[in-house]
């Protein structure tokens, strides 16, 4: 059976998938990151799609369980390279990929990861800031 | 079946004897029906080439156009109507250049004045008939191609998509959003935010005369499909009728950014790429 390898670049964890996926392989990549992402402690998952050609109701419910696995374990999943093929048949399909993240390419994808880090680590100042601005207004 | 084998060959017969009288006579008539648009001697030529076909077609004992022995006539007729269809001439000029034969055949058996020579006019007229409106039909083909051809010359005209900035590209839309250019206008900026790697796109239908829910609903599924792949889509170029339009029509962009001029697109994308950057490094320095 194949398996997808998962690859740590800084805090983050690269997954390229460029093999059909099926049910088993889907399963045990769910098991691997989901490993990976304890193991590591890594707080951000990018899943590149750039070789698939067909992404499916399955590759999508894939994808969707993949991002609420990395919420769970505090990670942030971005989902990069889609081809335009792909999207406008996702579209068509009416399949939006609700909750998750995408990304034009890796590179974006590892930018809108840190940029989200920067964010959750300072957004309680900036809340707190906005409620004594509204507060004091 | 239009001809019988004896008639075909004495159709084929008729026009080799008087060959310097049918050419002459259904030029002139051709060219009155065409009123001197093409010269006498392009005119005499195709009646030149037709009738020579058609003796070849009747020697072989031709019996109806769709035989295989007529296919070169078949080519000959096609070649003249297609020439006809492209410098612009009207279907009856067209077919005109070949029912006027009737006439000539008209005048010839008149002088014959034989036995049969009735039954073998209403056999060589519909013989024409049949010739006439296969021209027609080719006639029809040509311009059709050509229609065909210009529709996609200028679907390939129509949807440039340029790039503003550095990671803005944009989409001005001109003239009105069908299905086929919406697909087109679609795949182009796909693959234009993923060849120049732009996290913007801005569509501009300042150029759309109107919006109606099927073109609203083809910009919402670029935007849409645009999202799917990292890219965030601003909408511009809303002019005030338009933005009558599509609250009437309830037509619903969520939050989808739209603007009302293309530099307001631009300034807000700016702002959005500007301010996180600076934002993002002063944190750092903290």
């Amino acid at each position: 059976m194949e398996r997808v390898p998962i690859l740590k670049i800084g805090d983050v964890l690269l997954v390229s998938i460029q093999v059909d996926m099926s049910d088993q392989t889907a399963i045990q990549l769910q098991d691997d990151l989901a490993e990976r992402i304890v193991a590591t402690g890594c707080h951000g998952v990018l899943i590149d799609i750039t070789a698939l050609d067909i992404v499916d109701s399955f590759v999508g419910r894939m994808l969707s369980t993949i991002a609420s696995i990395s919420k769970v374990l505090d990670a942030e999943t971005v989902v990069v390279g889609m081809r335009p093929a792909v999207a406008i048949t996702l579209v068509e399909l009416g399949l939006s990929l609700n909750g998750i993240r995408t990304a034009l390419n890796v590179e974006r994808g590892m930018e809108l990861i840190a940029a989200s880090r920067d964010e959750d680590a300072y957004e309680p100042d900036g809340d707190d800031a906005d409620a004594e601005t509204t507060a004091t207004a | 079946m239009a001809l019988s084998a004896e008639e075909s060959g004495r159709l084929a017969g008729l026009l080799a004897e008087h060959t310097d009288q049918v050419v002459q006579r259904w030029t002139e008539l051709v060219a009155t029906s065409l009123r001197g648009r093409l010269s006498q001697a392009e005119l005499r030529r195709q009646v030149m080439e037709l009738h020579a076909s058609m003796i070849t077609a009747g020697e072989s004992g031709l019996t109806d156009l769709d035989a295989e022995a007529a296919a070169e006539l078949r080519a000959v007729l096609a070649e003249l109507s297609q020439g006809r269809a492209r410098q612009g001439f009207s279907a009856t000029e067209t077919a005109a250049s070949v029912f006027t034969l009737k006439d000539v055949l008209l005048e010839l058996l008149e002088i014959r004045q034989g036995d049969g020579a009735l039954r073998d006019f209403v056999a060589f007229s519909s013989f024409v008939d049949q010739m006439g409106l296969f021209t027609f039909e080719t006639y029809v083909r040509a311009r059709e191609s050509l229609i065909a051809d210009q529709a996609e010359q200028l679907l390939e005209l129509s949807t440039p998509v340029v790039k503003l900035w550095e990671g803005v590209v944009a989409v001005p839309l001109v003239g009105t959003l069908d299905s086929a250019r919406a697909q087109v206008v679609m795949e182009r900026l796909l693959q234009t935010l993923v060849d120049t790697g732009s996290p913007y796109a801005i569509i501009d239908i300042t150029g759309v005369p109107a919006v109606d829910t099927q073109v609203a609903q083809h910009i919402l599924k670029t935007v849409v499909a645009a999202r799917l792949m990292g890219a965030d889509c601003i909408i511009s170029g809303i002019r005030p009728q338009i933005a009558q339009t599509i609250v009437a029509l309830g037509i619903e962009f969520g939050d989808i950014a739209t603007k009302a001029s293309l530099a307001d697109a631009l300034r807000h994308v700016l702002r959005l790429t500007g301010l996180e950057t600076p934002r993002r490094q002063s944190r750092r320095e903290l």
